[in-house]
């Protein structure tokens, strides 16, 4: 027994990441999510070391550049006090990227749990989340964020807690809905006939199962709480300027439209187009891991 | 029926109550001084003091939410700082603009959403399905604030074929105020050159929120028209020789609308919250665009109230489509 190999040893689960790749290799819109948001990530990672002007990221003044259109030396032009716009658009991929990796890590910090708990307790411990939850989710969420923001004050740290906590309500609601699910599967009661704690039985037998739905929920959410954040920081509630966060970029821009218009139109796309990444990963994993789950 | 729409308009209550004891708790957690806000920047630590002991901010936590509920039953919303007028009186004057908004959206997505979800279906993965698929995809992606400001570069400014904003021309009086909505009320009194002028200047910020729905409901009702068009009835409505139009319209169209209408009802508390980044694009004087300002401006009694209204008509909308959706529905009804 001892010389069994690796891919021996793991054959059946290495067919099935094999089924699943090919799943998603014949999805041309689903590849196409993937490239855009590897080169989104890739400009996250590496923006700063390949902008061409990366100290224009934050308030550095040029006044003789103010304005430019878009040319060889300034591929997007430039703005009011002659900062590279795609120096800082490319810089702002990496303010996205936190943005979108917080806002959805701490939904799912707070809502998975939360909706573990909601399946598996029942009573007035179900009854109590499942309530605050439903309340969160009677109001627009981007309503809910800006009154947050209004009363914490703007900034983009205040936006990443107000995002935060009007996310996290529909992790509850995804995981609890499949927790109550399999919580009558027969290994979860023999789990519980062998006397496993509830944390053993959550953490190892029902969270795993749970996991296809969050990872498509999470793909998807990425997107959105980017989308999120640029709102609020087009509304001036998120980031402020200098800083290069795509909204608040077009939230000045949207001032010079339209004999400047490359100002708010750059910024505006790579949103688009991350966003667009995003959903389009979203759908061709949940393809792929959920096919029950497609609408 | 009856029994199930006073059960949903009890819940309702319940639910506002739970929303505001969170605003008001996240209101009151929040670092920043109510008191000095409403003293402004100039005053002393007494008057301060005084603005406090007079607006009862001294009292716990508990004590100040009993009576701040107490004033909203009774209709008082507080004082906007930024505008300096009731509360009420504000959302008396903006709201309608921005049901106005949101209803037109709706209307465009249903009306454009529909036929597109249709022809993508019945020409299953042919040119016109993906493109109308590509169309939808973006749609959900797309920026709603950028997509207004690059519709009113372009269609406005370049092509002058609307305006650029606002909810008249400058030189347009206005039609008597009947319901606030200016193309209802520009009906109402029979004044059809306000009323075109109205509606186009609805079109663009419309379009720009209706955007994110629209991609939404071509989504489904593709989706749901493919479902339907495999079932054995639509098969033998077929053999019997039922044209091809008939059948969509009249066979396969019902069956797929119901879905559509549920997202329908979800969809329009996305637009709601949206109007708070397209009508300040459009300088369309709502509710959004007061909502915006009042949290630039940390001017709580306003968002409170803004987020009590906009809650209170998105759960209205949902118990609307659900009422609609029994009445549809001979298995849903029967559930009721």
């Amino acid at each position: 027994m001892t010389d069994v190999t690796f891919s021996e040893r793991h054959e059946s689960s290495i067919r099935e990441y094999r089924r699943m790749a090919a799943t998603f290799r014949r999805s041309s819109s689903a590849m196409f999510g993937l490239v855009i948001v590897l080169v989104f990530l890739l400009m996250a990672l590496i923006g700063p070391w390949i902008a061409p002007f990366p100290e224009d990221a934050l308030g550095a003044v040029h006044l003789d550049n103010k304005l430019q259109p878009p040319s060889a030396a300034h591929w997007f032009g430039t703005d009011e006090v002659g900062l590279d716009i795609f120096s800082r658009v490319l810089i702002g991929a990496r303010v996205s990227l936190q943005i979108g990796l917080i806002v959805t890590g701490v939904a799912m910090l707070i809502g998975v749990p939360l909706g573990m708990l909601a399946g598996m307790s029942g009573g007035w411990m179900r009854e109590t989340i499942m309530r605050v939850t439903d309340i969160f989710l009677s109001i627009p969420g981007l309503i809910l964020a800006i009154a947050i923001v209004g009363a914490l004050g703007p900034g983009i740290i205040n936006a990443m807690i107000a995002l935060s906590l009007v996310w996290w309500p529909g992790y509850v609601r995804l995981v609890e809905a499949k927790t109550l699910s399999l919580r009558n599967e027969t290994y979860v009661d023999a789990a519980r006939a062998l006397g496993a704690p509830m944390h053993r039985i959550l953490f190892v037998h029902i969270l795993p199962n749970c996991l296809s739905p969050i990872v498509v929920k999470a793909s998807m959410d990425m997107g959105m709480a980017i989308l999120g954040a640029a709102s609020l920081g087009f509304l001036g509630l998120g980031a402020q300027p200098p800083y290069p966060e795509w909204g608040a970029m077009i939230s000045i821009g949207r001032n010079y439209m339209p004999d400047w218009w490359w100002y708010s139109f750059f910024p505006g796309l790579a949103i688009y187009l991350t966003v667009l990444g995003f959903n389009l990963l979203g759908d061709g994993l949940r393809d792929v891991l959920d096919p029950r789950q497609r609408s | 029926m009856l029994k199930l729409i006073y059960r949903r308009l009890l819940m309702m209550v319940v639910m506002l109550l739970g929303l505001l004891a969170i605003m008001f708790v996240v209101a009151n957690v929040a670092p920043g001084d109510p008191a000095r806000l409403a003293a402004g920047p100039d005053a002393t630590r007494d008057m301060v003091e005084t603005i406090r002991v007079e607006r009862g901010l001294d009292k716990p936590l508990p004590q100040r939410f009993v009576i701040y509920l107490g004033s909203v039953v009774t209709g008082d919303l507080g004082t906007s700082i930024h505008t300096g007028r009731a509360v009420l009186h504000d959302l008396a004057i903006y709201f309608p603009a921005t049901l106005e908004l949101v209803l037109f959206s709706i209307g465009l997505a249903i009306v454009l959403g529909i036929p597109l979800g249709v022809i993508a279906a019945v020409n299953h993965n042919q040119l016109a399905d993906h493109i109308i698929r590509i169309f939808a995809v973006s749609g959900v992606a797309m920026p709603m604030f950028w997509l207004g400001l690059m519709l009113q570069w372009y269609l406005a400014l370049e092509l002058n074929w609307f305006p650029l904003g606002g909810q008249l021309d400058l030189m347009s009086d206005p039609p008597t105020r009947i319901t606030g909505m200016l193309t209802v009320d520009a009906l109402l009194t029979g004044n059809f050159a306000i009323f075109l002028g109205a509606v186009a200047h609805l079109f663009l910020p419309a379009l720009s929120l209706s955007f994110p729905a629209l991609a939404s409901i071509i989504r489904v009702n593709r989706a749901e028209m493919l479902e339907t068009l495999n079932r054995d009835y639509i098969t033998n409505a077929r053999a019997q020789g039922i044209g091809p139009l008939r059948i969509v319209a009249a066979y396969a169209l019902k069956n797929a609308l119901l879905p559509t209408l549920a997202m329908i009802g979800l969809r329009f508390g996305w637009m709601l919250g949206g109007t708070v980044l397209v009508e300040g694009v459009f300088d369309w004087p709502g509710v959004g665009l007061y909502a915006a300002k009042a949290a630039i401006s940390s001017d709580f009694e306003p968002i409170m109230a803004v987020t009590l209204v906009l809650g209170a008509s998105f759960m209205l909308a949902n118990l609307l489509i659900d009422l609609t959706y029994a009445a549809l529905d001979p298995r849903v009804r029967a559930q009721v």
